[in-house]
């Protein structure tokens, strides 16, 4: 009896004690991601003085002189953010696109290929582009398609993540019977895909638009290797760019505002989708 | 009968739905990895402004790979880099995981917690390594501050020593990716049955014990993925030494990883040697896929 009440109050510290460590390793590694933006968007308010003169907690005055000076520079940075903008958001629909129509394709339909297609696209999934880049890049010279969006475009038509995920979605929530009613209504098989299957698949759509559109966002590897003209260069390029120039000689001021300017869109966008794609992570990944 | 020959009109579709991807992977993944195997076994680079090749010459890349020491130096800071992001990692979200699905605990804010966790990963990588770079420079502010809370007394170079580079370069995978790992864990616990805990409750176990008997096992198959779905990304480690050392992997080489290597024999224009190097990586990669591929399937069977 009294070994028990004991155990029972050592759990009763243990889990209160337990709780506020809990909350503040929780705290803690709050300020350890957040700190950096912290510190960037702070930066990114003052001139190349006062950051020289050493490290302040408070903003300053200077973000729209840092930025004017920014985008009046050598860096063609409206260039870069307006070419991020069109790979980064037509990869995204015609990724989701196609890959919910490939999805479809083993979804919907019985054919002596599909077993083999399904497996092969599993298989396939893991295989970074970096190991087949010498012979894309090659290609790519020898199509004279340099300095064009297309290779870096087309390619997320097949993307078997973002198959994966879809064709996953579809086994919850889109129910044959459905498919054969509106064949029963007389609706042809490309009809009935866009307009009764795209729309239910909206959700699962939005999550891996958002992905493809951020992993394209940020690609560095294979855009540096195929976009040479600076008018055509994308975001990470640019970055890249000001890494190798001699950065003493420039205005820290502005290269904060470019690193600001080039990760905000992607945080404002996730700030107000956070839900969904935190959603996304848990269920794209993991089967079992 | 009628019915019949009506599924087989329908099931054509399958093969034309597929169409758009199996051209476009064909085009875009399987030309390009059948002509990197084949590059592999040409000489084929500029020596000065001549260009010298293609020739065949058999397995001579590959040789010529593994003979020269430099491979093994980067395999190894590639390893390196990979561990000292995926321990703190893999710790750090067991255990936020494990708070976080412990009823017991009752903690508060989980989705807040998450969405700060995750908001790294979704940092465009280069601009991050960009921004660590100019807050750890020898006159920058994290020097500065530094200074300022009296914790040195001399600027410290972070990126003149070997292992405050690595450790920069592993700190930020690890903030780029622990939100990752701890979701996916975090969903794999909340799958386990609630009256095993509640049965090892009565049976008086502590939180301590509850993890490594019952969650640790229980969570084996998703480990694995996480484990080696981290491995191949390790492996593919490129933007941020790449931005931070400017390319060189300094200091001495040992923060240069393989495919900043690879980058390196792309940008040369070294094909033969890149496509010796591409098909090593594929090769590894392919082992480690294979097993993700095995282990998810077969908890698939088991669920």
């Amino acid at each position: 009896m009294t070994e028990k009440n004991k155990t029972g109050l050592k759990k009763g510290l243990g889990i209160k004690s337990q709780r506020l460590i809990a909350y503040i390793v929780l705290v803690l590694v709050t300020i350890m991601c957040l700190f950096w933006f912290y510190v960037l968007f702070i930066n990114a308010t003052r001139s190349n003085s006062e950051l020289q003169s050493g490290f302040t907690m408070i903003p300053s005055s200077h973000l729209i002189e840092n930025w004017t000076n920014l985008i009046h520079g050598t860096l063609p940075v409206w260039h870069g953010l307006i070419n991020s903008l069109i790979v980064s958001s037509l990869s995204a629909a015609l990724s989701v696109y196609f890959s919910s129509m490939t999805a479809y394709a083993i979804h919907a339909y019985d054919f002596k290929l599909k077993r083999f297609m399904f497996t092969f696209i599993l298989m396939v999934m893991m295989i970074p582009t970096q190991v087949t880049a010498l012979g894309f890049v090659k290609m790519i010279s020898a199509w004279k398609l340099e300095d064009s969006f297309i290779p870096l475009i087309v390619p997320t038509i097949a993307a078997p993540i973002t198959f994966f995920y879809i064709k996953q979605y579809m086994d919850s929530s889109l129910p044959l019977a459905l498919i054969e009613a509106a064949r029963i209504d007389g609706a042809g098989e490309f009809r009935i895909f866009n307009t009764i299957v795209i729309p239910l698949l909206k959700p699962a759509i939005a999550v891996q638009a958002i992905f493809t559109f951020v992993s394209s966002w940020n690609n560095y590897f294979i855009p540096a290797l195929i976009l040479h003209d600076d008018k055509k260069k994308t975001l990470p390029i640019l970055i890249a760019q000001l890494r190798s120039a001699d950065w003493l000689k420039f205005d820290m001021g502005q290269v904060y505002v470019m690193i600001a300017f080039s990760i905000f869109p992607v945080i404002v966008v996730y700030l107000i989708l956070s839900r969904h794609i935190v959603q996304g992570v848990a269920l794209g990944s993991v089967k079992g | 009968m009628n019915k019949r020959s009506k599924v087989v009109s329908y099931n054509k579709w399958g093969y034309i739905f597929l169409i758009p991807f199996v051209v476009v992977y064909i085009l875009f993944q399987l030309i390009p990895l059948i002509t990197t195997i084949y590059n592999s076994f040409f000489e084929n680079y500029l020596s000065g402004l001549k260009q010298i090749g293609p020739n065949f010459v058999g397995l001579a890349n590959y040789k010529a790979l593994f003979s020269n020491g430099d491979i093994w130096i980067y395999a190894k800071n590639t390893v390196i880099l990979w561990i000292m992001c995926f321990v703190p990692q893999i710790i750090f979200s067991l255990l936020l995981g494990a708070w976080f699905s412990n009823t017991r605990l009752h903690l508060r804010g989980s989705r807040f917690f998450k969405t700060v966790m995750y908001l790294p990963n979704l940092i465009m990588a280069s601009a991050f390594a960009m921004l660590f770079f100019a807050l750890f420079s020898d006159n920058g502010p994290i020097n500065s501050m530094l200074l300022q809370m009296g914790i040195i007394s001399t600027r410290y170079k972070f990126l003149s020593n070997v292992w405050s580079t690595r450790g920069l370069i592993a700190f930020m995978n690890f903030l780029m990716w622990f939100g990752n790992t701890t979701i996916l864990l975090m969903a794999g616990m909340m799958g386990i049955d609630m009256e095993l805990f509640e049965a090892a409750e009565v049976d008086g176990a502590t939180s301590t014990q509850v993890f490594f008997k019952i969650t640790l096992p229980l969570l084996r198959p998703i480990l694995i993925y996480v484990i080696i779905t981290s491995m191949i990304g390790g492996l593919q480690l490129f933007d941020v030494p790449q931005i931070l050392t400017n390319g060189t992997g300094d200091p001495m080489r040992s923060s240069m990883t393989l495919i900043m290597f690879l980058n390196k024999h792309l940008y040369s224009k070294n094909y033969g040697m890149g496509g010796a190097l591409s098909v090593v990586l594929f090769i590894i990669t392919g082992i480690l896929s294979l097993i993700v591929f095995k282990v998810s399937g077969n908890s698939e069977r088991k669920g």
